[in-house]
């Protein structure tokens, strides 16, 4: 090999200098981390926002053919119908887009594009905060489109409960998107683990949340289960806020189960990442 | 081993530009795979000094990565200590990270990120602002040969176009310490020149400290001032390139003779020129059993090799070929490890003498 060969096209490097002189010494400031990983993560979807709909596609499915199944089964008119099954509609895309959230992660961890941001002066804490509150914005967009194309079918939408709603669905999509980027650090190399556990996770959270179906008339031990989870207090939330209630007690264990679990999502996800070394 | 030349001292730097950049003593790492303690490196002494360039020579699986990672903050050490720029890998990884710069062997751009955006997240991890990012973006960018793709998704690019990202993304900051892990493997020969054009240009404007690991021997030969050998685990040489083919190496003499009894006649003579042990020449030998070949390992052959001719003509035992061999970084390893770094599976432990080298056909030109 030889280097006279080369166009020196070199780098006018004397420029940088100053840029790396301006470098903040000290501890890593976690805010500004948490905002330039955050920055990064929303670019893909502001260069391409239409993956965001077409994402869409599995709560389009459960709307058009399980709701007219949920309509005749229940003898009452499509708008009530529908007023009860579209908030939990809403939790599902919440549920089931950050429950997958945690691949993107493992896909860089293989790659080796996450290996670069762990040896970057970046506070550990704010790989996990900058990625899990992005999760937030396809929650809002997704949750909002599905929301309003209901309308025309009769979906009637209380806009400051809806608005509400939507802070309600994002601290949620939040927390576990922080949960599922920690199954993702601790199944390092190992896919199936990763998707083995979050099938195992979210079809017993869907089911017992009353998201599909009123639990009101199963058996005891599955409304014993649903008290402990979550996702069915915030189904209930999100029910009373879209039909207007928005000062009732279910609103507030809602707001209660969400930010719980954000916290325990981002203290377990932060707690991942400072040991995944 | 030369010491720095470099003078144009960064600004921040505290100390002389003697100064040691990267220090580790008895840095060692240990894993368990599947119940059994696999020592990836053991007792890695090192220190490097501002704007040396240090390759780290050795086979996969030596521990070169390993050795790179506990350097980098990637990985925590089973024991010992390392710091870089004084500062403890261990005990204030923010301050190493800060100062390095590290180009690891995997892809570092996400493959749904668009080429420029990455390099402008990049830029923002470091600290540097929207403006110098840019600036830097564009050059790194253009001389790369990726500003045609800025727009593209890294998911697009082809192996090589991914690779010249890598470096671009390492770059973005000037690191002071620059380490690269494989830099080169998947590049073709003109983006390896660029590569290594762009190493040389940063360590020339800013005194960069650069520690390399490789595989390719001529890229140690060629760029590095320093050669550390490493080989399960172990650091088994560390000189420069040009003092290890003298001092483990050596130039190889390869004489024929017309008949058996001729090359028997001509080992003394030989012995007496060149003061080394004659051996039969292992190509031949192994092949054809009437030796006609002779080889012998000597110090500055091509000086030696006209006296020889010379010698063996007036003993009456001319030579009816002659072939000098002089070393690569290959017959360094050879020599130090019995096995060849280029056919590091195929390698049989079972050389004989360390001085012999078995003969090359295609060097018999």
């Amino acid at each position: 090999m030889s280097t006279s060969s080369v166009t020196t096209s070199s780098v006018t490097t004397s420029s940088v200098a100053t840029s790396s002189a301006a470098t903040p010494t000290g501890a890593p400031n976690a805010a500004r981390d948490t905002w330039n990983i955050l920055v990064r993560e929303l670019r893909p979807l502001a260069r391409d926002p239409f993956s965001l709909i077409f994402s869409l596609l599995q709560p389009l499915v459960f709307l058009g053919l399980y709701g007219p199944l949920l309509v005749s089964s229940s003898g009452q008119p499509v708008g009530e119908t529908l007023s009860w099954f579209v908030p939990g509609i809403l939790v599902m895309i919440a549920l089931f887009a950050t429950a997958a959230t945690g691949s993107n992660l493992l896909f860089e961890m293989q790659t080796g594009s996450h290996e670069r941001t762990l040896v970057a002066p970046i506070a550990r804490s704010s790989l996990i905060l900058g990625r899990s509150l992005k999760e937030m914005a396809p929650i809002i967009v997704q949750a909002g489109v599905i929301a309003v194309a209901t309308i025309p079918f009769g979906f009637t939408v209380n806009l400051p409960g809806m608005l509400i709603g939507l802070v309600l669905l994002a601290i949620f999509g939040m927390g576990f998107g922080a949960l599922s980027y920690a199954l993702a650090l601790a199944s390092h190399g190992r896919d199936w683990l990763f998707w083995g556990v979050q099938q195992a996770a979210i079809f017993p959270l869907m089911i017992l949340s009353g998201m599909l179906l009123p639990l009101e008339t199963g058996p005891e031990w599955m409304r014993a289960v649903a008290a402990v989870n979550p996702v069915s207090y915030v189904v209930t939330a999100e029910r009373a806020l879209f039909a207007g209630d928005l000062a009732s007690a279910e609103v507030l264990w809602g707001f209660v189960a969400a930010i719980i679990l954000a916290v325990v999502g981002l203290a377990v996800g932060i707690r991942s990442v400072r040991r995944s070394k | 081993m030369n010491p720095p030349t470099n003078t144009q001292t960064d600004t921040q730097t505290e100390t002389r530009p003697t100064e040691t950049v990267i220090f580790a003593e008895g840095l060692s790492k240990q894993f368990q795979v599947k119940r059994e303690r696999v020592d990836a490196v053991t007792g890695l002494d090192l220190e490097v000094r501002r704007g040396e360039l240090v390759a780290f020579l050795g086979p996969n699986g030596a521990g070169k990565s390993t050795s790179l990672r506990m350097l980098t903050t990637l990985l925590t050490p089973s024991s010992g200590t390392a710091t870089i720029c004084g500062h403890s890998v261990l005990a204030d990884p923010a301050s190493v990270r800060r100062r390095i710069g590290y180009i690891g062997q995997g892809n570092s751009g996400s493959y749904g990120q668009r080429v420029r955006d990455e390099m402008m997240s990049q830029g923002a991890f470091y600290g540097m602002s929207r403006a110098a990012t840019a600036k830097r973006t564009a050059e790194l960018l253009d001389s790369l040969e990726l500003a045609p793709l800025a727009k593209r998704t890294v998911m697009s690019l082809s192996g090589g176009q991914k690779r010249r990202l890598d470096i671009a993304l390492g770059l973005i900051h000037s690191p002071e310490v620059l380490f690269l892990d494989e830099p080169s493997t998947g590049l073709d020969p003109q983006s390896r020149a660029h590569l290594w054009q762009h190493i040389l240009d940063l360590r020339r404007d800013h005194g960069t400290t650069i520690f390399v690991t490789t595989h390719y021997l001529d890229e140690a030969d060629q760029f590095a001032e320093r050669v550390m050998v490493m080989d399960h685990g172990r650091v088994i040489a560390d000189d420069t390139a040009d003092a290890l083919k003298t001092t483990l190496a050596g130039d190889v003499i390869t004489v024929g003779f017309s008949s058996e009894a001729d090359a028997t006649a001509a080992r003394t003579v030989i012995g007496e020129v060149t003061g080394a042990e004659t051996s039969a020449d292992p190509g031949s030998a192994t092949t054809a059993p009437p030796v006609t070949a002779l080889s012998v390992t000597v110090q500055s052959g091509d000086r030696l090799l006209p006296r020889l001719l010379h010698g063996l003509d007036a003993a009456g035992v001319p030579a009816v070929s002659a072939t000098l061999r002089q070393p690569t970084l290959d017959d360094v390893f050879l020599s130090l490890t019995g096995r060849s770094l280029r056919e590091e599976s195929a390698g049989t432990g079972s050389a004989g003498a360390p001085k012999l080298t078995p003969t090359e056909s295609e060097s018999l030109v």
